[in-house]
């Protein structure tokens, strides 16, 4: 029961509680890069969430056959393994939204919630929480990622998925998409703006 | 009247939740009753709120005549020959009025509203910035931007620094940065210098055939690869001479096309002991330097290159942003030393923006928001280096007496 326990916490907790975007404030930079549109947001998430899951696994599995010194490179193959096939996957099957992320899908490898995971969970934990932590702080990733990409492309470019959302009679009235929305800063002001939030309902985690 | 209604919001009064919009209209009516009494405070009647409307009535001259210039740039447009003086005020007056109010009300309200919520007196900060918002501004803006902009700028530049005198950089500017980012379309371009529509009866007439609207540095930017720059009037017709510039009958944002009313508001800065004059001079002489080294190697790529300096210092933000931008107690250098070195670059990257990028006509305001960022670190290599040659005196005091 201890261990249902256990597991629960490390699959929710990373949603809200230790956000690995808003608490631990990893991952940034891939937040400025690809949230101008919804779309590409959700798959860049959604491949964020499976190279992390199944690297958490695999070096969970190999945990205890590999050599301290060396366990960075280790960690690193296994997640640019994982990333190439994500690639190729997604220009397989999604070649318009490969081509938006373009070279974002393969800096996976250098997101830092991937190294912090595979460092602080899956090296010191058996496969199957190890999955879940990863799914957990994929999620959480991917919740901030679509926040984020919501306000951009809906003040930004008027649209969500791409369709028109903001009506042509506000056009006509005079109203005009933001175009700072477009570029990064706002990116990080919409981060900001929600981990100002995020601590004023968690009075717990202020500093 | 005000001290009728005071003990309704003293303490346990009624409107207590409302004490500081009260104490908020009160300084601002009459000088505060209450000065300190004890420890090194200065008795004097000079509170901030005092400091700021001396700062409005300096801005006053380039508000009058941003009013008469946007009547005179109408009246040129629609190619009326005669140009009654009143029309043009009047006209000019309708069209910044709205302006001003828009500005004040979304940042003042957000000031009241941030004040209650602290329960802290409430700032008198904003009462510069919302005149400044509208003179910097193109005539044309539509208003819900200008609320929209002053809003961020109130929020994420000043509150979230945590209110007057504590913000990194010039609330007034960062507003018109985010326009100029937002809203590029409505910001520059040749449309938006010149109201081309009656307002209220004034000035109905249609544009003449030839009219631009193009403001002297977006027509400079546009002759890359010409031997030589030419500027005219918006018509098109008439060469813009430098004393033009200088008396700012030209068309550019509201308050900012005078050179000469930048200069009596300057005086009236210098002359009430506001402004810092090291700021203002060192802003000019890095703005005439760099002009001069652009000059100096002039290219039919970069057109801006070719304008004399006194064309340089007169024409677009320049001026106004060395007197009322740079100057801003808060964001600018604090040490005196510290205070040359900001002004000279403010001016020489105004113009470096200014003539190397083609994308930017002018560079004043980004130059100003570069050097807030960058006073406190000039702020530190002063005193650090003071506090160096300190101790090497000591040391060789030291050495001698022993």
């Amino acid at each position: 029961m201890a261990e249902k326990i256990k597991n629960k916490a490390v699959f929710f907790n990373p949603f809200s509680k230790d956000n690995p975007v808003v608490v631990q404030i990893l991952g940034i930079c891939s937040i400025l890069a690809v949230t101008v549109k919804l779309e590409p947001a959700i798959v860049m998430g959604m491949s964020v969430i499976a190279v992390l899951a199944f690297s958490n696994v695999i070096i969970s599995l190999l945990r205890n056959t590999i050599p301290t010194n060396i366990r960075i490179i280790v960690q690193l193959v296994v997640v640019a393994g994982l990333v190439i096939i994500v690639n190729q996957l997604l220009l397989a099957f999604a070649y318009d939204v490969a081509i938006q992320l373009s070279v974002f899908i393969g800096l996976i490898i250098t997101n830092c919630i991937l190294m912090g995971r595979l460092e602080a969970f899956a090296m010191a934990n058996s496969p199957w929480p190890s999955f879940l932590d990863g799914v957990g702080n994929g999620i959480g990733y991917t919740i901030i990622l679509v926040i984020v990409a919501f306000f951009r492309e809906l003040l930004g470019s008027g649209t969500l998925f791409g369709m028109q959302v903001v009506p042509k009679s506000f056009y006509a009235a005079g109203y005009v998409d933001n175009g700072l929305m477009i570029l990064p800063p706002m990116a990080l002001i919409i981060v900001g703006c929600i981990i100002w939030i995020h601590r004023s309902i968690n009075k717990d985690i202020q500093e | 009247m005000l001290d009728k209604v005071k003990p309704h919001f003293q303490e346990g009064g009624r409107l207590h939740a409302f004490h500081s919009v009260y104490d908020g209209f009160e300084t601002f009516l009459f000088t505060p009753r209450s000065t300190s009494t004890s420890g090194a405070h200065i008795h004097d009647s000079m509170d901030s709120k005092r400091t700021m409307i001396i700062v409005v009535m300096a801005l006053v001259p380039c508000l009058l005549f941003g009013m008469y210039n946007a009547g005179y740039q109408h009246w040129v447009a629609i190619g009326a020959a005669e140009k009654p003086f009143v029309s043009l005020m009047l006209y000019g007056f309708l069209a910044v009025l709205p302006k001003l109010v828009v500005s004040y009300v979304v940042g003042l309200g957000i000031e009241f509203a941030v004040a209650q919520w602290r329960r802290e007196e409430i700032q008198e900060g904003f009462l510069v910035t919302g005149i400044l918002i509208p003179l910097i501004c193109p005539i044309d803006t539509p208003l819900w931007m200008i609320a929209v902009a002053t809003a961020f700028s109130v929020i994420f530049v000043k509150e979230v620094f945590g209110g007057t005198g504590y913000n990194i950089f010039n609330v007034a500017l960062v507003t018109r940065a985010f326009l100029f980012f937002a809203y590029p379309g409505q910001m520059s371009g040749d449309k938006v210098f010149v109201d081309t529509d009656a307002i209220a009866g004034l000035g109905e007439g249609t544009v003449v055939d030839t009219f631009t609207g193009a403001t002297p540095l977006g027509q400079v930017a546009l002759q890359a690869g010409e031997q030589s720059v030419t500027i005219t009037s918006t018509v098109g017709s008439d060469p813009v001479t430098t004393s033009d510039m200088f008396f700012g009958l030209i068309p550019g944002s509201f308050g900012e096309t005078s050179t000469l009313c930048i200069l009596i508001g300057a005086a009236i800065l210098l002359f009430a002991g506001i402004a810092s004059w090291r700021i203002i001079v060192s802003v000019f002489a890095g703005g005439a330097v760099m002009s001069l080294i652009a000059n100096a190697c002039s290219t039919p790529l970069y057109p801006a290159s070719m304008l004399s300096v006194a064309d340089q210092l007169c024409l677009g933000g320049f001026a106004f942003a060395a007197v009322f931008m740079a100057t801003d107690p808060v964001t600018a250098c604090r040490t005196n030393v510290g205070k040359y070195i900001y002004g000279f670059l403010i001016g020489a990257i105004a113009i470096i923006i200014r003539v190397y990028n083609n994308g930017y006509p002018e560079g004043a305001m980004l130059a100003v928001l570069l050097m807030n960022a960058f006073a406190p670190l000039i702020d530190w290599c002063v005193v650090q280096s003071n506090v160096r040659r300190r101790e090497r005196r000591m040391k060789i005091k030291i050495t001698d007496n022993e």
